[in-house]
């Protein structure tokens, strides 16, 4: 195997490797940064390459020796460009942050860089994750290592598609209404958005706070398990982090699928939905009650009411926390202003792309004078309905099970002036955030064209381990998750 | 219908400016994604509590001290687009339209 194929090994796999002074970190981040830069003109999966320092980082490691008990130590992996970086630009993918270099590192950022991991940099994403495709990022789109013509999904396009395309080992993102899952579905990858509040948001670019939650892509659950257990936990610096303490996600992995109790929502496979992942995830349903699940259909009746009451709901946070960006203390401020009045709104016009003012503009009329009830209020009451019909079904079961998007990867630009049907790409995956459940997105195969589909399993508040458990034991049935993306449409790999 | 002098009005609230044409453009959006907000309307709530959080910590106190382990105030300036003898400068206030008030 040449150098490229070490971000395919497993953790434990490559971390003995390291221990043995086998490979070294130095040169697992060679590897890494040979692949990133060669894909980067198909891909554009980063915004910003942190080359030098991640090598001066792998050396450090390199000259200490890798301890056996640092799992994590020496290896590869990318930031969302929403999760401030000390030091290294960070800009959420809009031209208003374009110029922003953070003076502190986010927690999850501190707490992995403890446990040893080397940051290759910032990956590509929607502007202010505000999208399910990555074409709202300033710096161009990203591409679908399945099929370039194709988005990688959204908002964490670029975390996806760098751990989809073998360019670092793991990557985070963060997600607001689906945005680790859906790409994670679109990228054939495990991705997981943790209980709201099992992983601190502080240092994590505010766009809904009540959804917005880090989480992990790997290609295996196991994976991601030790990754997610190195960023939880309290934070005194973010009062929404759970006291709750953390266990050891990889726990159960091993115990099978034999005797849990999953529910399959008749909603998850309504209209709307494509017939060929609807085959899939049934299939894989299949296998599942093969080992020893035990299935009961189930429904969410308010599920259709998802996507009017979360677009309400994340856009009015959305409107309060994108009012920082002024152009006063950090950011682009527009040339040539007169007063003082002018630096906002010419700041801010010139600095937000679309779909951002679209957002800013739903968030601000949803809590106006004489539309407060009718809309924020009205859908935050809808949430509690949501947040019910989740509670009632996982008091009686282990995880909810259906597909992750309604779709596969869809082509770059047929959505460019319809922002409804690409608010509908949501449906399935909003409702863990109205509840703040945790809810992964686990390969399930592929569709005749060969992209991939996501199977979703969504748990039970602060039940991590039981989605690592499942999820762990379907990917030992088909092996789906370890399928390399076949850069269709595109010359090299 | 959403008309266009109240997609003004909201633009102007959200500190956000826009052409003509921009205007017009997200007046026709906006209705579409209100038409869709209006299925709401269909769900009872009479006697939901509005839900607007799903933390369970509540009420978070801590001791009335300064942090003095943030960044300085040097590297908080750092990202300012102008700033002057450690303060950040700002167009006038109030334009009087004299040159340079």
């Amino acid at each position: 195997m040449s150098n490229s194929d070490y971000l395919s090994y497993d953790l434990q796999t490559l971390h003995q490797l390291l221990v043995d002074k086998k490979v070294t970190a130095v040169a697992l981040t060679e590897a890494a940064l040979a692949k990133i830069n060669a894909q980067q003109p198909a891909l554009n999966a980063f915004i910003t390459i942190n080359q030098k320092k991640a090598l001066a980082r792998a050396a450090e490691l390199d000259a200490k020796g890798i301890d056996p008990d640092d799992l994590l130590a020496g290896i590869p992996i990318a930031y969302k460009d929403n999760i401030v970086t000390n030091g290294i630009r960070t800009t959420a993918a809009s031209h208003i942050l374009d110029n922003f270099n953070p003076v502190y590192d986010a927690t999850v950022v501190e707490k992995l860089d403890a446990a040893g991991t080397i940051n290759l940099g910032k990956t590509n994403m929607d502007e202010f994750a505000m999208g399910s495709s990555t074409e709202t990022s300033h710096f161009g789109v990203t591409h679908n290592p399945w099929d370039l013509e194709r988005v990688p999904g959204g908002s964490s396009g670029g975390s996806a598609a760098a751990v989809a395309a073998g360019e670092v080992f793991a990557a985070l993102g963060s997600d607001t209404g689906g945005s680790i899952r859906q790409p994670a579905a679109y990228n054939g990858i495990f991705g997981i958005k943790p209980t709201y509040g099992r992983v601190s948001r502080w240092g994590l670019i505010a766009f809904g706070s009540s959804f917005d939650q880090i989480g992990v892509f790997t290609r295996r659950a196991q994976d991601a398990a030790v990754l997610l257990g190195a960023i939880s936990g309290h934070d005194p610096k973010d009062s929404t982090s759970s006291e709750q303490a953390v266990p050891d996600f990889t726990a159960a992995i091993g115990q099978g699928i034999k005797g849990l109790k999953i529910a399959v929502p008749d909603e998850f496979f309504g209209e709307g939905i494509a017939e060929d992942v609807k085959a899939q995830v049934e299939k894989g349903l299949q296998q599942l009650a093969d080992q020893g699940a035990i299935i009961d259909h189930v429904q969410l009746p308010h599920t259709k009411y998802a996507v009017p009451a979360y677009y309400v709901l994340a856009s009015s946070e959305a409107s309060s926390n994108l009012q920082r960006f002024d152009g006063i203390r950090y950011g682009f401020r527009a040339a040539d202003v007169k007063n003082l009045e002018d630096v906002y709104v010419r700041s801010r016009s010139e600095g937000f792309g679309p779909e951002v003012k679209r957002r800013i503009m739903l968030g601000t009329f949803a809590l106006s004078s004489g539309y407060y009830d009718a809309y924020f209020n009205k859908a935050a009451a809808v949430r509690t309905l949501i947040k019910q019909d989740f509670e009632k079904i996982l008091a009686t079961h282990d995880l909810i099970i259906g597909p992750t998007a309604p779709d596969t990867a869809f082509k770059i630009g047929v959505n460019d002036d319809d922002p409804i049907t690409l608010y509908m790409k949501d449906i399935l995956t909003i409702s863990a955030n109205m509840a703040g459940v945790p809810a992964a997105s686990v390969p399930a195969g592929f569709n005749a064209e060969g992209l991939p589909v996501g199977m979703q399993m969504i748990a039970k508040r602060f039940d991590e381990s039981t989605i690592f458990r499942a999820a762990a034991a379907f990917e030992e049935l088909n092996h789906y998750n370890l399928e390399t993306p076949t850069f269709k449409n595109g010359g090299n790999a | 219908m959403i008309s266009k002098d109240q997609v003004a009005h909201v633009a102007k609230l959200a500190r956000l400016s826009f052409s003509d044409a921009e205007l017009e453009q997200f007046t026709h959006q906006l209705d579409q994604i209100i038409a869709m907000e209006n299925e709401l309307a269909e769900v009872p709530t009479d006697g939901v509590t509005p839900t607007t959080q799903v933390s369970d910590e509540r009420n978070v106190f801590r001791a009335d001290v300064p942090v003095t382990d943030g960044p300085t105030r040097d590297q908080l300036l750092q990202n300012v687009p102008e700033s002057k003898d450690g303060l950040i400068k700002v167009p006038t206030i109030i334009d009087k339209g004299e040159a340079d008030a």
